[in-house]
């Protein structure tokens, strides 16, 4: 069992896959199958994904691989493989377990789409292009599957296509992460020019184990997959696909931001980190450097920014940019185990989040605007027991929320980075800030009274929707079990030690200070949003910095006249060389051609065209003649035959 | 009498003759194709009284061979003829090939 | 080899190929044009071709002749019409019998052996089939494909 299972780990990707293709196959019309394949499907991959999941915890180390060759050209062959490790096997699970989740709800989310069961198919194969990125054992088969996942994230975000902002958003996801992309796939090809394989593991001979063959080039390698990563994650240059993303339906939100799209560039950073962590003096190297600071740079811009969103999904999208540039600041300063862990618990509460604002605007009938909510305390109590859940997770509440205890990991790695102090105290900085706009967020949408009376009708969603909701909740105060200092197990299964139990770490003053910090966001959000109304206070206070703030610090519009205009602009100077200068000499060449044509237009009715005429009159005279032999009928032809064989008797008979 | 190699071959000869026949004189389409399947079935009767009767035997059936791509292909013909006849039907109402002379040059 | 049996056979056959040419009525002329060819099996299997034979049944008195009374039935409202004879055509007949006939007497290099009926096993014929006759084989059946798929859009309603 144990060997079949790291043989065949293919079958996880592979199983959604089969399943959208198969529901692609039913038609438009059959939504009772589709559902049932879609969530077939993925039952079954999280069962296989348990069963790989299970011999990883025997043995430390755990490392299974299966390679093969793809192809072959001349002396040179491509192999390909797929690999099954603590890093893989906790992803699969978590993949699985949320997508599933994420299945169920949209069950009752998006019953009254027409395109119900395109619906699933996408997810489907959504949800096996991540698990695809998870498990290769190659460069080039994760850069395959990564782009898979740019396609469904394309055909999801632009699922309701007759919208144009959802159109353009999922043209702005595609494109913004296709830069991204490029640097990655420039990276693939000089890490193959250095080191002649793409695999990861080899047995000895795999990239990730020969790091320092690549000498300096690993710097360069690993920023350019960094491009990549950074492009899916949402790091700051490219974050601004993100917010936009949230056009899709809210399932769709979901899964990007918790289980597959943004984790993907986490998760290859931490899968190639060998390259990232070559030559490294004391654990730190240049290109990690790199990563901390944007980590830095994006979890503080986007925290700011959430603070001033009045869409219900776009604070939960901002607040994923932000948690996304925790992890990597994580994963920079080496924290490898620190961010994976944030990483795994996000994707549960994060889902809770997305589900439960999806509840919400189900509720209100598609109202997004959290001004316009309220008192949805008592009329959605379930959404709001779980809600409350995801938020003091992902304001880091110790104890009792996993995202507590991860976040206090990520600060920890933070605090002994070698090289700067400035990241831990502006990440302390980020951790108020999620407090108070997660504070501010829930004080909005289910505190105080309605606003807009848009309460009027609200409801609680079927249970279809809220069990997800209940389960998701549960696994994301139910994972800190896994996750204290006191008892630090997945930390050790993902670094293969083994885990101790020592009750004396629970405490730490670390933990005070979160606790402090965390207190102070919330208790600012509660003062400060207690009364709010249609008018955020901030607004009143300080309008100028919740403007900056509101309009996403300008970066779109940054990005609109400086590198947008710059494309304008040479295009504009290209459509001016066309015009005036390429166009002026085909001009000149056609004119020489139409001087010649008039020549040889003379020369060929005069003289060949009339020769040609008088033989066609003669042909056509001809042709007229024998056409009377055709009466049409089709057996005086047969009777000719006949005739011509007798023909041929009386000729033999003369003959002899 | 002795059923000689000549005998079968004047039996095909008229079985050609009246398929021929069949073919030339009947003005229901129907017919050219029953007068067509009578040719070919004297041309078959020819093939298997040559191979029968001829003074070296080869070690393969040849004659039978012949016959049976011959039937094969008839098949074909027939199969396509009989649909030419409903097409043509359905187009002019009619199958008398006196009236079918839009081929008329 | 039984000289009656044989006269037997070729009266029949003639008789029955007369009928199927001659017959103003369309379905019995295509009765009779099946009849027919079960006298031209009994030839084959007089000739020591019973295979060729049974063949000839089946796709003959089977098929063709089922398929010539469908289109007379879906032509119903011409069949029964008095297309009349010509009998120019009649003439050419003879003519061209008559040739036949007499090219046939003439040639004096026919072998006149009494023959002896050596009977060709199936075996024998879905070997050759199989070897030396693979390629014509092949192509007889895209033939026959392309024939049936050639029928079928001929046949198909235009609009539907």
């Amino acid at each position: 069992m144990t060997d079949w299972i790291t043989r065949n780990v293919w079958l996880v990707p592979a199983t959604p896959i089969v399943a959208a293709l198969l529901i692609l196959g039913f038609g438009k019309h059959a939504r009772r199958a589709a559902t049932g394949v879609a969530i077939l499907g993925q039952i079954a991959a999280l069962i296989v994904s348990t069963c790989a999941f299970v011999p990883t915890l025997h043995s430390h180390e755990f490392r299974a691989f299966e390679n093969f060759t793809w192809f072959t050209f001349g002396e040179q062959s491509l192999r390909i493989g797929f690999v099954l490790d603590p890093l893989a096997a906790a992803m699969m699970v978590m993949i699985t377990l949320v997508g599933l989740c994420i299945f169920v709800f949209s069950l009752g989310y998006m019953a009254d789409d027409k395109n119900f069961s395109r619906f699933f198919a996408y997810l489907s194969f959504f949800s096996g292009a991540m698990l695809g990125v998870v498990v290769a054992n190659s460069l080039l088969l994760l850069f395959v599957f990564w782009e898979l996942v740019g396609l469904a994230s394309y055909l999801l975000i632009g699922f309701w296509i007759e919208r144009p902002s959802a159109a353009a958003a999922a043209k702005k996801a595609f494109i913004t992460t296709r830069i991204g992309d490029m640097g990655f796939f420039l990276g693939i090809l000089w890490l193959y020019h250095q080191s002649g394989t793409l695999l990861f593991y080899d047995g000895g001979h795999g990239c990730l184990e020969n790091v320092a063959l690549l000498g300096a080039s690993s710097t360069f390698i690993a920023l350019l997959i960094f491009c990549g990563a950074a492009g899916k994650s949402g790091q700051f240059p490219l974050h601004v696909w993100l917010p936009d993303a949230m056009e899709g339906p809210t399932p769709v939100s979901a899964l990007i931001h918790a289980a597959t799209m943004v984790a993907a560039g986490v998760f290859l950073v931490a899968r190639v980190y060998p390259i990232f962590s070559a030559g490294a003096v004391n654990g730190v190297t240049s290109s990690l450097i790199v990563v901390v600071w944007i980590g830095v740079v994006t979890g503080l811009m986007a925290a700011l920014i959430a603070v001033a969103q009045s869409d219900i999904k776009r604070i939960l999208a901002y607040s994923t940019v932000s948690q996304l540039g925790l992890m990597m600041v994580s994963l920079g300063v080496g924290g490898v185990a620190a961010g994976i862990m944030h990483l795994l618990a996000h994707g549960f509460f994060k889902a809770l989040l997305f589900l439960g604002a999806g509840s919400v605007i189900h509720g209100l009938h598609h109202e997004q605007d959290i001004r316009k909510m309220g008192g949805l305390r008592k009329l959605m109590p379930v959404t709001f027991a779980t809600y409350a859940v995801g938020m003091l997770a992902l304001s880091g509440v110790p104890f009792f929320f996993s995202g507590g205890w991860t976040k206090e990991e990520v600060l920890h790695a933070t605090s002994h980075w070698p090289s700067s102090h400035v990241p831990y105290f502006l990440l302390l900085l980020g951790v108020v800030l999620t407090a108070l706009y997660m504070t501010r967020q829930v004080m909005y949408v289910f505190f105080g009274s309605s606003r807009a009376g848009s309460d009027h009708h609200a409801h609680e969603s079927p249970s279809v929707m809220t069990v997800p909701l209940i389960i998701l909740a549960l696994c994301a105060i139910g994972l800190s079990i896994f996750l204290t200092p006191a008892w630090p197990w997945l930390e050790s299964y993902l670094l293969g030690h083994e885990a101790h139990i020592d009750a004396h770490l629970l405490l730490q003053p670390m933990i005070l200070v979160s606790l402090v910090l965390v207190g102070a966001g919330i208790g600012l959000g509660f003062w400060l949003y207690r009364r709010a109304g249609e008018v955020d206070p901030l607004q009143q206070k300080v309008p100028a910095v919740y403007r900056f703030l509101e309009n996403k610090m300008w970066i779109d519009e940054i990005y609109e006249h400086t590198i947008l205009a710059l494309a304008a602009f040479a295009s504009r100077v290209s459509d001016w060389m066309d015009r005036y200068i390429w166009d002026g000499l085909v001009r000149v060449i056609g004119g020489i051609g139409q001087i010649f044509g008039a020549l040889t237009k003379g020369a060929d009715e005069g003289v060949i065209n009339a020769g040609v005429d008088e033989t066609t009159v003669g042909a056509r005279g001809v042709g007229r003649a024998m056409s009377r032999l055709h009466s049409g009928q089709i057996q005086i032809y047969l009777g000719v035959i006949a005739l011509g064989m007798l023909a041929l008797f009386l000729f033999y008979a003369w003959l002899t | 009498m002795i059923a000689t190699l000549q005998i079968f071959l004047i039996i095909s000869a008229a079985l050609f003759s009246i398929g021929l026949l069949a073919a030339l004189s009947r003005r229901h389409a129907i017919f050219i194709l029953i007068g067509i399947e009578m040719m070919l079935a004297a041309a078959n009767l020819n093939f298997i009284a040559f191979w029968q009767f001829s003074p070296v035997r080869a070690p393969q059936p040849v004659g039978v061979m012949f016959v049976i791509f011959t039937i094969a292909i008839a098949a074909a013909e027939a199969a396509v003829g009989l649909a030419m006849v409903i097409a043509v039907y359905r187009h002019f109402r009619t199958t008398n090939v006196d009236q079918l002379t839009r081929l008329k040059g | 080899m039984n000289s009656v049996a044989f006269a037997v056979i070729a009266i029949f056959t003639l008789v029955f190929a007369v009928a199927a040419a001659t017959n103003p009525r369309l379905m019995h002329a295509a009765l009779s044009f099946a009849v027919m060819f079960v006298g031209i099996a009994a030839f084959f299997f007089l000739l020591g071709a019973e295979f060729v034979g049974l063949v000839q049944i089946f796709v003959y008195v089977g098929a063709v002749a089922v398929l010539i009374v469908f289109t007379i039935l879906l032509t119903r409202r011409d069949a029964e019409e008095r297309h009349g004879f010509k009998w120019g055509g009649v003439v050419v007949a003879i003519g061209v019998f008559v040739g036949l006939v007499w090219a046939i007497l003439k040639t004096n290099s026919l072998p006149t052996l009494p023959y002896l009926v050596k009977a060709v096993t199936v075996k024998e014929i879905g070997t050759t089939l199989m070897t030396q006759d693979v390629w014509p084989l092949m192509c007889v059946g895209v033939l026959l494909t392309a024939a049936l798929i050639g029928a079928l859009v001929l046949v198909m309603e235009d609009e539907p």
